[in-house]
């Protein structure tokens, strides 16, 4: 066996952490060394890379059935008939579930089901892949084999697709999907875009894309004295309980979701989909356990994706580059079922001070799966359509991009008027540009040639909601003086059995070295889902409540001081307690169960960066690509520098992957994806991505958003990367793409 | 995927025998089990002959290398007689797949996988299933690639019913070095040329893709190494800088000598459905200065035949700018 390490490029990481939190002025911040912004090591970092972690669905009970979906062939039709018969000829094949055999089902709610219309339930067939029928086999390739051979007969129509739609207006009561106002007005933009000095008007596409995680959904549904125990990998434990507690008219309390471990989501796993609902029917049915593992294609059908988004931007300016008029009018696919709305205005709405705002929010039925949202929702698709034409304000009036953006600052939320909770995009600039070199840039476009290459730079701002649930939390004290923290939350990768012993280590006055932490089961304290940015906001204020609960009990135990913690034990012990447990909870204005943008309080609640790049382009060949970066972020206190870092590079290169290479494409004439599969897919890989990212925060401690000082962060990296990239393009060739990815038919000369 | 009949062969004449029976040839395997999941194929019988040690290593013959069949994609990229005999097939293939893959991936095997249009590898393991024509996979359905800006579609050689190409990196550098391949089988021993192995649709139509016959092995590959092949390049140009098959690849063999192209062998890949070799061109380019605008002009000429799909302009463009690019690398003057 050969290794050839000398032939990949090797993408060696720096975790020096010296300038990774710097102040105003871009003095370095010391960081503690422990609690609270140390750079405590990951917890769980091991036995992953090891591959001991065992994921929910990996650990079978004896006599689990495997169960796979027989998906609809075409887009759009109705069913004949289904013929199981050449199934259940074959060895091993068990059972086939067909829609005659579904239970009668209760009420579905949306979200937490991803969808409003349910599978197996009529003979219409409303999206390629829509699950048609379940065979139960006693091994996966048994159960493969015999849905290859269940015969479906459809009468088959031409499927209409986002090419081929009508726009319209969405929903908005009772749409759980419609979170915030479709539409924004302030002042007159149409009169501000009439007398503005300079103009830019344009349309911007961001395709449709899949969340491609590393660990495609699984489900393993049991029934036990009939209780339903669900192992899931999710990013809301209890999510599934609700959803599936309204379909199967169950108490909740009688669902049990355990999710270990969750193996990347993106937003996939973040609310229920079919499977997670089939799979306990054909347990029940069965009378064995089932598995359901989507596979990879199943990741195209079986989940969601982000929508596409089409923009359409106009910008009014002043010859000082005074923002008159901002447009943005957007429109995304969605599902003839569910009216998902991706609110591509909703970073608009909010970043520049401008007078004259009108934004709008318009869907495209087609016969396509509800889409969801996928990191970053809105203003990842959206951000790249505004931060472009600001761009190319920049270039029409002859001001530098950066200056352009400082110009049109605002001090103040602009649609709501309220104060930020705390914004300092203004230090992010700044510290971007001095460690970036921006003053060095030349301002014309095609100005760096190297050999076949032409350089160019470019930068982007980004913003990003913030969004928090309302969430509880536990912190425990065992009678031999462990600690555990206890939520029912989940860990995607994001590092959150590092941080959440890390708050409770802070406020305990400890070190977090040996403090446990259980999470993803409803068995433990209730918390909102993995998604929005929001776990550290709103579960990371509950695990710091419950820590001081816990340290205001131990007070009260001794009667005054808090001993040290090597007295924590013998304490118990004398007042002969078996456990000494400390509860806490985060809630939200107005007893709210989630809020966006900080809700019924007194401020404005988002994210903000500088996004600096420096990208290479080969016209000969028709290639970009990424050469450096420099991110810089106000994203309220960082908790953890390093797993926070990994965050802000993981959305980077998440942003590389928007900008440079993907895209689901779909066949319109059959309204199926092209390519289901990693292989006609292109994500970026570790040769893509220079070394050279450069990420830093400014110190910031939010007092309003949460209890802890924190924003969100976690969506943030990938908003305004495409946008950077994309100016980045045009510096370096003259060349304006406005549809993602940027390709070879766009670049080659 | 049904089950399937296993034998390992212990010699060539067992593999021999097993392969004029029916069984299919098993090496690697990293692309039979694609097949086998998608649908493509679902053999009875299958024969592994990667335990043959006869068909494995790279050796000298005189002024050629004999490379065996059996030899790892890393292997042969890694050999310091190729890398130094055969710069082109070493780049070729190490730039193939990924590092992982190509310690267990073929020489032999990798010259026959099959197109990565994603119309021809939809996930269908019976015809019905199949959500689209293609004439790959169920004969006389029609071709759904051919309608649709699909940006990996050949240039040359294909017609109304295939238009799929062949995504070996390493079969481009053997086809520039005039490498040839020892087959056995069923009507005994035979050499096909590297530039004839594969076949065009216009030759073979959308289901014959390569002069092997049934039961035929092939066993080594005898590269001729003169002075073009020691100054040869291979130049990859993909979306991503790895584990992406090509837009378009370029494999030049040049000799030069003050400034002046001696002579030059030049094969495309991902253009067609065999690698294209730029006869016309390489016939120009000798007595052509090694300058960036004659070359390019040559190159230029040599697109005129290209029958780009509507809407992939650009590809013959970016075909005759690697190509162009590929001469200068081998030059010395990029």
């Amino acid at each position: 066996m050969v290794v050839d390490a000398k032939v990949e490029n090797v993408h060696r990481v720096d975790v020096g952490v010296g300038r990774l939190i710097v102040d105003g002025t871009g003095a370095a911040v010391e960081l503690p060394t422990r609690g609270i912004g140390s750079t405590e090591r990951r917890h769980d970092g091991d036995e992953k890379v090891t591959g001991a972690a065992i994921y929910a669905a990996e650990a079978p009970p004896v006599g689990t059935l495997h169960g796979v979906l027989v998906g609809a062939p075409v887009a759009r039709g109705q069913v004949r008939s289904i013929d199981a018969r050449p199934a259940l000829a074959q060895p091993g094949v068990v059972q086939v579930i067909l829609p005659e055999d579904m239970p009668e089902l209760g009420d579905v709610f949306v979200p937490p089901f991803a969808m409003s219309f349910i599978p197996m339930t009529d003979e219409t067939v409303r999206y390629e892949g829509q699950p048609l029928a379940i065979v139960l086999a006693e091994t996966l390739e048994q159960a493969e084999h015999g849905a290859a051979l269940v015969a479906v007969d459809i009468a088959t129509e031409e499927p209409v697709t986002f090419e081929t739609g009508e726009v319209s207006t969405p929903v908005s009561e009772g749409n759980g999907y419609a979170f915030s106002a479709l539409d924004t007005d302030h002042g007159d933009a149409e009169a501000a875009l009439a007398d503005a000095a300079a103009v830019v008007e344009a349309d911007y596409v961001a395709p449709s894309r899949h969340h491609n995680m590393m660990e495609p959904s699984a489900t393993l549904a049991e029934w036990r004295n009939g209780e339903l125990h669900m192992h899931d990998s999710t990013q809301w434990t209890y999510g599934i309980r609700y959803a599936l507690s309204g379909l199967l008219r169950m108490d909740p309390g009688a669902i049990h979701v355990r999710c270990p471990y969750t193996g990347g989501g993106f937003g996939a796993k973040g609310y229920v989909w079919p499977h997670q609902l089939l799979a306990p029917i054909a347990a029940r049915i069965a009378g064995r356990p089932v598995k359901i593992a989507i596979g990879r294609d199943g990741c195209y059908t079986g989940t969601g994706y982000q929508p596409v988004v089409r923009s359409r931007i106009r910008l009014g300016a002043g010859t000082d580059g005074r923002l008159t008029a901002i447009v943005h009018e957007t429109e995304n696919v969605t599902s003839r079922f569910d009216d998902y709305v991706e609110f591509g205005s909703a970073g608009t709405r909010s970043l520049y001070a401008c007078p004259n705002v009108r934004t709008s929010t318009r869907i495209v039925s087609a016969d396509v799966n509800t889409p969801t949202a996928m990191r970053a929702p809105h203003e990842g698709p959206g951000m790249f359509a505004l931060e472009s034409a600001i761009d190319e304000l920049s270039y029409d009036i002859g001001m530098d991009p950066l200056e352009l953006r400082l110009a049109n600052h605002a001090e103040s939320d602009p649609h709501t008027g309220k104060p930020f909770s705390s914004n300092r995009l203004r230090d992010a600039y700044a510290e971007g540009a001095r460690r970036f070199g921006w003053d060095a840039r030349p301002p014309g476009t095609r100005a760096r040639i190297e050999g076949h290459k032409l350089i160019g730079s470019g930068m982007a701002a980004a913003i990003m909601s913030t969004f928090r649930f309302s969430s509880s939390a536990r912190v425990c004290l065992a009678s031999d003086g462990t600690l555990r923290v206890e939520a029912g939350t989940q860990e995607i990768g994001t590092g959150t059995r590092t941080i959440f012993p890390q708050i409770a280590a802070e406020r305990l006055g400890i070190s977090a070295e040996g403090i446990d932490m259980r999470l993803g089961s409803t068995e433990l304290p209730e918390t909102g889902g993995t998604f929005g940015s929001s776990s550290t906001i709103s579960v990371g204020s509950a695990v710091a409540h419950a820590a001081d609960d816990l340290h205001q009990r131990l007070a009260t135990l001794a009667g005054g001081e808090v001993p040290p913690r090597d007295q924590w034990a013998d304490l118990l012990s004398r007042n002969g307690i078996a456990e000494l447990i400390g509860e806490g909870g985060f809630t939200l204005p107005g007893e709210a169960a989630f809020d966006a943008h900080g809700g019924a309080g007194a401020h404005f609640m988002a994210t903000w960066g500088a996004v600096f790049v420096e990208v290479e382009v080969d016209e000969g060949l028709g290639l970009a690509r990424l050469r450096r970066c420099v991110a810089c972020y106000s994203a309220g206190r960082i908790l953890n520098p390093v797993t926070a870092r990994s965050q802000m590079i993981g959305g980077i290169i998440w942003g590389v992957g928007r900008a440079l290479l993907e895209e689901s494409a779909m066949d319109p004439r059959y309204g199926r994806y092209v390519s289901k599969n990693l292989s006609g897919v292109h994500l970026p890989i570790n040769a893509d991505i220079p070394q050279d990212i450069d990420v830093a925060f400014i110190d910031e401690h939010d007092p309003h958003a949460s209890a802890i000082g924190v924003r969100g962060i976690g969506e943030l990296g990938e908003v305004g990367v495409a946008a950077a990239i994309a100016n980045a393009v045009y510096h370096a060739t003259g060349r304006r793409v406005r549809d993602l990815p940027i390709k070879f038919e766009h670049l080659i000369g | 995927m049904e089950n399937f009949r296993y034998q390992s062969a212990a010699t060539l004449d067992a593999a021999l025998a097993a392969a004029a029976n029916g069984a299919t040839v098993a090496a690697g395997t990293s692309e039979l089990i694609n097949w086998m999941r998608l649908g493509i194929t679902a053999p009875n019988g299958l024969v592994d002959i990667s335990r043959i040690d006869a068909l494995r290593g790279v050796r000298q013959d005189g002024d050629s290398l004999v490379i065996g069949a059996l030899t790892t994609l890393n292997e042969v990229g890694l050999s310091e007689a190729v890398r130094d005999g055969a710069p082109v097939l070493a780049e070729a293939a190490l730039k193939a797949a990924s590092a992982q893959l190509r310690n267990r991936a073929t020489l032999g095997g990798n010259v026959l996988q099959r197109t990565r249009c994603p119309y021809f590898r939809a996930e269908a393991v019976t015809d019905a299933r199949m959500p689209w024509p293609c004439n790959k996979r169920v004969a006389g359905s029609g071709c759904a690639a051919r309608d649709m800006p699909y940006s990996r579609a050949a240039i040359f050689g294909w017609t109304d019913a295939c238009v799929a190409t062949q995504p070996s990196d390493p079969v481009v550098a053997l086809a520039a070095l005039d490498a040839v391949a020892d087959i056995d089988g069923p009507d005994g021993p035979r050499q096909i040329a590297m530039t004839d192995f594969h076949l065009a649709q216009e030759d073979g139509g959308a289901e014959r893709e390569t002069r092997l016959s049934p039961g035929e092995l092939i066993l080594r590959y005898r590269v001729p190494v003169d002075a073009a092949a020691r100054g040869s390049v291979y130049l990859k140009v993909r979306e991503r800088e790895s584990y992406e098959y090509a837009m378009v690849s370029a494999a030049v063999c040049l000799d030069h000598a003050d400034g002046v192209i001696r002579s030059a062998r030049v094969a495309l890949g991902s253009v067609a459905q065999k690698p294209w070799r730029l006869l016309q061109a390489e016939g120009a380019l000798a007595g052509t200065p090694l300058d960036e605008a004659a070359v390019q002009a040559v190159m230029n000429g040599a697109m005129e035949a290209a029958r780009p799909l509507p809407g992939q302009d650009w590809k013959p463009r970016l075909a005759a700018n690697a190509a162009a690019r590929a001469v200068l690398m081998a030059g010395g003057m990029v």
